[in-house]
C-alpha cells in the first residue's frame, strides 16, 4: 500500500504526521498550565490535593506525547533531530530537565519522608509548566524565523552561536525575538485557558469551578494577545521558500501566500481559531456549558497548531531554516528518512488509531466520576 | 588519528553512561515487578482472596514510586542521542529512529495509558478489567524494552542497511532482518528475564526483612512464594539466552569476547576462566604482555561456549590486532587499510559532486553497491578513523570484570531461589535468620549484576558505537566540552537528590507494611 507512494508524498504524510503529535502535545501542555495554577485556584489544602490529582492522571499523556514527538520526527526527518538536538543544546536541556523534575513530583510530593519536601516537589511543578510551555512554544516559533546553524557536505550539523539556541530567546535588540517569545507567551497562557476549563469539566468543587473561571478569562486575554501578534507578524514577514531544485530563498509573504495556496490549511486554522475562542466563550459565560468548554478549545487548539505546522513545512517551504547559511535550511525534501524507512513507519502509523482508541477507552472511564473532595479523603491512590 | 575533541568525547561518554546506568537502576524492576503484580492479582481475581490484594497493592505502591523515577530518568535517554550524538543520530537516524518512534506508539502509551488504570481504577472499573489493565501495563513496559534493545542489537551488529554516500549515512534495506537480528533476539530476551530477577530479588529481599522482623509473616510468605518460583524460571532462562549471546558475540564482536574472557592470545581447546585476577593494566603499545595473577580455568569451556567445539580456535586480542593467517584473521593493521580506501572513495565522491563530474560520480555510486568493495573495503569503514590498531582495544579489565561480576552473581541468584523455596517448602524459612539475611543483602547484589551486563555491552563495544562503521569519537555533537560537564554535573546532582528521594520514600513505605493500604 505504501510502497507505492513516491518518497514526496511520504515526507508529506510523515510531516502530518509529526505535526498532529506536536498539535496534541501543545494541548495536552494544559497539565503544564494547570501547574502553575494549583495556588492560583487552589486556596485550601483540599482544593490544591483535587487540582494535583486531576492534572496527575493526565501528566503521562503529555510526557509520552512528547516522547513519541521527539521519536517520530528522529525516525521521520532525522536531520531535523540531529541538528536542533545538538545545536539548539541548552534550549532542549533546560526542557528536559524540567519534564525530569516533573515526572517524580506527583509521586512524591505528599508521600512521607520524602526527602525534598512537599514545597520543593510544588516548585518542580510550577517550574516544568512555565519552562516547557514558554520554551516549546519559542522553540517552534523558530520554525517561521529561523536560527542560526550551517550543515557540511557530510550532513553534519554546526550550531553557529556559543548560546545554543537560547540567544534566540534573549537577543533583545532584535525584532525577530519578539516574535519568538510571543509565540512562547501564547503557548504559556493558552495552556492555563486549556487547563481551568479542564478544572471545570473534572473537578467538582464548586470554588474550583468559580476560581478557574475568573482565571481562565484573566489568561484568555493575554493569549490573544500574544497569539494575534505572532500571527499577524508571521504572516506579513518574508519566509523561507525553496524551490524544485532544492535553492532556499527569501520570500515576502511567504507565510500568507501558504495559507491562500492551501485553502484546507486556512480552513483548519480558521476552524481552530474559532472553536478555541469558542469554547473559551461558552465556558467563560454560559454556565450549563461550563463543562464542555475544554472539548472545543481542546479540538480547536489541535486544528491550529496543526495549520501552523503545515505553513511552515509545506507547499516549498523550509521548515527549520537557517537565518546565517540560507542553503543548509532544512526542508522535508532534504531531511527525510530513506523511501523504505518512511514506507517501513508509515505501516507503523495505521496503529494510531488504534492507540487513540483504547486512550479514549481509559479516559472515558476514568473520568466518568468527577475529582470530589470524598475521592481524595478515600483510602486509594492520592498524589 | 584524526583530530578529535578528546575531553568532549570522554564528557559525552561520561554523560551517557551515567544517565543510562542512573535509568538503568529502575528499568529492570517495573519490567519484572510488572508481570510479578500482574499474576498475584491474578491470583486475588481468581480466589478472591482479600489478602492478595492487599499483597498485590503494597508492591504496586513500591512499583509507583519506582516508576516515577524511571521515567524522569528516561526522558534524557531518548533525546540524548540528538542531544549529544548529533553526528551519529544522522549517521544511523533512518535505522535507529524507527524503533525508537516505534516504542512511543506502541508501548510508552500501552504503559502509560493502563498504569492510570492500574493506580486509580480499583474503584472505578471492573475486576476483570481492572487485571487486564495491570497485564496490559506489564507488556507495555516489556514491549518499550524490546524496541530499544532492538537498536542497541543493531549498533553492536549491524544487518540490513546499505551505505548511502549522497546522504552519507546508513539506510534501513531490510526492516524484518534489523527486527530479527539475532544479536537483538538474545539481547532482549536475556536483558528482559535477568530484569525480572532483579524484581524477583526485589520482592524476596524485602519480604525477608518483614520476616527478619517478625512481622506480616504471612503476606510475606506469600509474597516469597510468588517472586521466588518466577525468580527461579527466569534465572534458567537467563543462562538459556546468556549462553546464546555469548555465541553471538563470539561471532560478531570477537575483541568484545576475547575482553571479557581475557584472552589475549588465541587457541583451540581456549579454557574457560571462571575467576581470575588480572594483573596491571596492559600498556596499550603491547597488550600482548598482559596475563592473570590468579586464574581457574577449565579447558575446552571457552571454545565450546563460543562455537560448541570444544577444539575451535578462540582469537584473542593478540590475533585480532595482528592477524592470524593459519585461522583466516584479517589484522587491524589491514582493516585500516582498508577502511582508508573505503574512505577515500567517500570523499573522492564528494569532491565529484562538487565538481559536477556525473562519470565520476556514477562510477562511485556503483562502487558502493560493489559487493567486494563492501565486503572487504566499506565493512571497515570505521578503522578508517584510527591509526594505531590498539587504540581499537577495549577496556580488559573493565570488560572482564564485569562480565565475570555478572556471571557470577546470576548463579548466587539462582541457587538463592532454589534454597528459599526449599525451606519454604519445609515450612522453616520464617526461622531461619541467617538466610533472611542473605535474602536482604542480595538485593544491592541484584543490582550491581544488572549494571554490570549493561558495563560489558557497552564498554566491550568500544571504541565503536556502530561495530566496524562508526568510532565513538566520531559520533558526538559539534559541540563545547565545557557545555557538556556542565549537564553532567546537573545530572549527577538532580539524579542523585531524586534517588535519595526515592529511597526513603520506599523505605517509609515498606515501615509501613501492607496493612496500612498505602500513604
Amino acid at each position: 500500500m505504501f510502497e507505492n507512494l513516491d518518497i514526496v508524498s511520504l515526507q508529506h504524510y510523515w510531516f502530518a504526521i509529526n505535526s498532529l503529535l506536536g498539535a496534541l502535545l501543545v494541548f495536552l501542555l494544559f497539565v503544564q498550565g494547570g501547574q502553575t495554577l494549583i495556588k492560583t485556584i487552589g486556596k485550601t489544602e483540599m482544593e490544591q490535593t483535587m487540582i494535583v490529582n486531576a492534572l496527575g492522571r493526565k501528566w503521562e499523556f503529555t510526557f509520552t506525547t512528547l516522547v513519541t514527538f521527539g521519536g517520530a520526527f528522529f525516525a521521520s526527518f532525522p536531520l531535523f533531530y540531529s541538528t536542533s538536538f545538538g545545536g539548539a543544546y541548552w534550549v532542549w536541556m533546560i526542557i528536559l530537565f524540567a519534564f525530569i523534575l516533573q515526572a517524580v513530583s506527583y509521586e512524591y510530593r505528599s508521600k512521607p519522608d520524602n526527602f525534598l519536601g512537599k514545597k520543593t516537589y510544588d516548585t518542580f511543578l510550577f517550574i516544568n509548566g512555565l519552562i516547557a510551555t514558554v520554551f516549546l512554544g519559542t522553540a517552534v516559533a523558530t520554525f517561521f524565523t529561523g536560527s542560526g546553524f550551517h550543515i557540511n557536505d557530510l550532513n553534519q550539523s554546526f550550531w553557529d552561536s556559543p548560546f545554543r539556541g537560547l540567544e534566540l530567546a534573549l537577543t533583545l535588540t532584535s525584532y525577530t525575538t519578539y516574535v519568538n517569545l510571543s509565540l512562547g507567551l501564547a503557548v504559556f497562557f493558552l495552556s492555563r485557558v486549556l487547563a481551568n476549563l479542564y478544572f471545570m469539566n473534572s473537578i467538582d468543587d464548586s470554588n474550583i469551578r468559580v476560581n478557574a473561571r475568573k482565571s481562565l478569562v484573566k489568561n484568555a486575554v493575554p493569549f490573544l494577545v500574544f497569539f494575534l501578534f505572532f500571527l499577524v507578524n508571521i504572516l506579513l514577514r518574508d519566509g523561507f521558500a525553496v524551490d524544485a531544485n532544492g535553492v532556499v530563498s527569501m520570500q515576502a509573504f511567504k507565510y500568507w501566500n501558504n495559507l491562500l495556496e492551501m485553502p484546507v490549511v486556512l480552513v483548519i486554522l480558521l476552524l481552530g481559531v474559532v472553536m478555541v475562542l469558542a469554547g473559551i466563550g461558552r465556558s467563560g459565560f454560559v454556565d450549563k456549558c461550563a463543562e464542555r468548554g475544554i472539548w472545543l478549545a481542546g479540538i480547536g487548539t489541535v486544528f491550529t497548531v496543526f495549520a501552523l505546522f503545515l505553513l511552515a513545512g509545506f507547499n516549498g517551504t523550509a521548515y527549520y531554516p537557517s537565518n546565517t547559511d540560507l542553503q543548509s535550511s532544512i526542508t522535508i525534501y532534504n531531511s527525510s528518512s530513506s523511501h523504505y524507512t518512511l514506507v517501513a513507519m508509515s505501516y507503523v502509523s495505521l496503529m494510531i488509531p488504534i492507540v487513540l482508541a483504547y486512550i479514549w477507552y481509559a479516559w472515558a472511564k476514568m473520568n466518568k466520576v468527577k475529582i470530589s473532595k470524598e475521592e481524595m479523603e478515600s483510602e486509594g491512590h492520592v498524589y | 588519528m584524526e583530530n578529535f575533541d578528546l575531553s568532549l568525547v570522554d564528557w559525552s561518554r561520561a554523560q551517557f553512561a551515567l544517565t543510562a546506568l542512573y535509568h538503568w537502576l529502575f528499568v529492570p524492576l517495573t519490567l519484572g515487578i510488572t508481570f510479578i503484580l500482574a499474576i498475584m492479582e491474578s491470583i486475588y481475581v481468581r480466589t478472591g482472596d482479600p489478602e492478595w490484594k492487599k499483597i498485590t497493592k503494597f508492591w504496586m505502591t513500591l512499583f509507583g514510586i519506582n516508576f516515577a523515577i524511571g521515567v524522569a530518568t528516561g526522558i534524557i535517554l531518548e533525546f540524548e542521542f540528538g542531544t549529544n550524538w548529533s553526528n551519529y543520530s544522522w549517521f544511523v537516524g533512518d535505522i535507529f529512529g524507527a524503533p525508537l518512534a516505534i516504542e512511543g506508539i506502541m508501548a510508552f502509551f500501552m504503559e502509560s495509558t493502563f498504569i492510570a488504570i492500574m493506580f486509580f481504577g480499583w474503584n472505578k472499573v471492573s475486576k476483570k478489567t481492572h487485571l487486564m489493565a495491570t497485564w496490559l501495563t506489564a507488556i507495555g513496559s516489556n514491549l518499550s524494552a524490546l524496541w530499544i534493545l532492538v537498536a542497541n542489537g543493531w549498533m553492536q551488529n549491524p544487518i540490513g542497511m546499505i551505505f548511502n554516500p549522497e546522504t552519507t549515512r546508513m539506510e534501513m534495506a531490510d526492516f524484518w532482518g534489523v527486527f530479527f537480528n539475532p544479536n537483538a533476539v538474545n539481547k532482549f530476551l536475556h536483558t528482559i528475564y535477568s530484569s525480572y530477577i532483579v524484581a524477583a530479588v526485589f520482592v524476596v529481599g524485602i519480604s525477608a526483612w518483614f520476616l527478619l522482623k517478625k512481622r506480616d509473616v504471612i503476606f510475606a510468605k506469600k509474597s516469597i512464594l510468588v517472586a521466588a518460583i518466577f525468580g527461579l524460571v527466569f534465572s534458567l532462562l537467563t543462562i538459556m539466552t546468556g549462553d546464546e549471546s555469548a555465541r553471538e558475540v563470539a561471532k560478531s564482536q570477537p575483541m568484545k569476547f576475547a575482553s571479557m574472557e581475557g584472552l589475549y592470545y588465541g587457541t583451540t581447546n581456549a579454557p574457560l576462566v571462571a575467576a581470575g585476577i588480572l594483573e596491571n593494566d596492559p600498556v596499550k603499545e603491547n597488550p600482548e604482555k598482559k596475563d592473570f595473577a590468579v586464574e581457574l580455568a577449565v579447558p575446552g569451556v571457552l571454545s565450546y561456549m563460543a562455537f560448541l567445539d570444544t577444539k575451535a580456535f578462540v582469537p584473542g586480542i593478540h590475533d585480532l590486532v595482528h592477524g592470524n593467517k593459519e585461522h583466516g584473521i584479517i589484522s587491524y593493521f589491514d582493516k585500516i587499510e582498508r577502511g582508508k580506501v573505503a574512505r577515500q572513495a567517500l570523499t573522492d565522491f564528494k569532491n565529484a559532486r562538487k565538481d559536477g563530474d556525473k562519470a565520476k560520480v556514477a562510477a562511485l555510486t556503483a562502487k558502493f553497491k560493489d559487493k567486494d568493495f563492501l565486503d572487504n573495503y566499506f565493512a571497515y569503514f570505521g578503522y578508517s578513523y584510527f591509526d594505531n590498531p590498539h587504540d581499537i582495544i577495549p577496556s580488559v579489565p573493565i570488560s572482564f570484570y564485569s562480565f565475570h561480576i555478572m556471571v557470577a552473581l546470576g548463579g548466587h541468584f539462582m541457587i538463592l531461589f532454589i534454597v528459599v523455596l526449599f525451606f519454604l517448602y519445609k515450612d522453616k524459612l520464617a526461622q531461619m535468620r541467617w538466610l533472611q539475611w542473605v535474602m536482604l543483602w542480595t538485593m544491592p547484589l541484584a543490582y550491581l549484576a544488572t549494571e554490570s551486563g549493561w558495563v560489558i555491552a557497552e564498554v566491550g563495544r568500544q571504541p565503536w558505537v556502530v561495530q566496524d562503521l562508526l568510532p565513538t569519537m566520531a559520533a558526538v555533537s559539534n559541540i563545547d566540552s565545557t557545555s557538556v560537564m556542565i549537564t553532567f554535573a546537573l545530572f549527577f546532582v538532580v539524579f542523585t537528590a531524586l534517588l535519595i528521594a526515592e529511597i526513603k520514600i520506599m523505605l517509609k513505605q515498606i515501615q509501613f507494611g501492607p496493612n496500612t493500604g498505602g500513604h
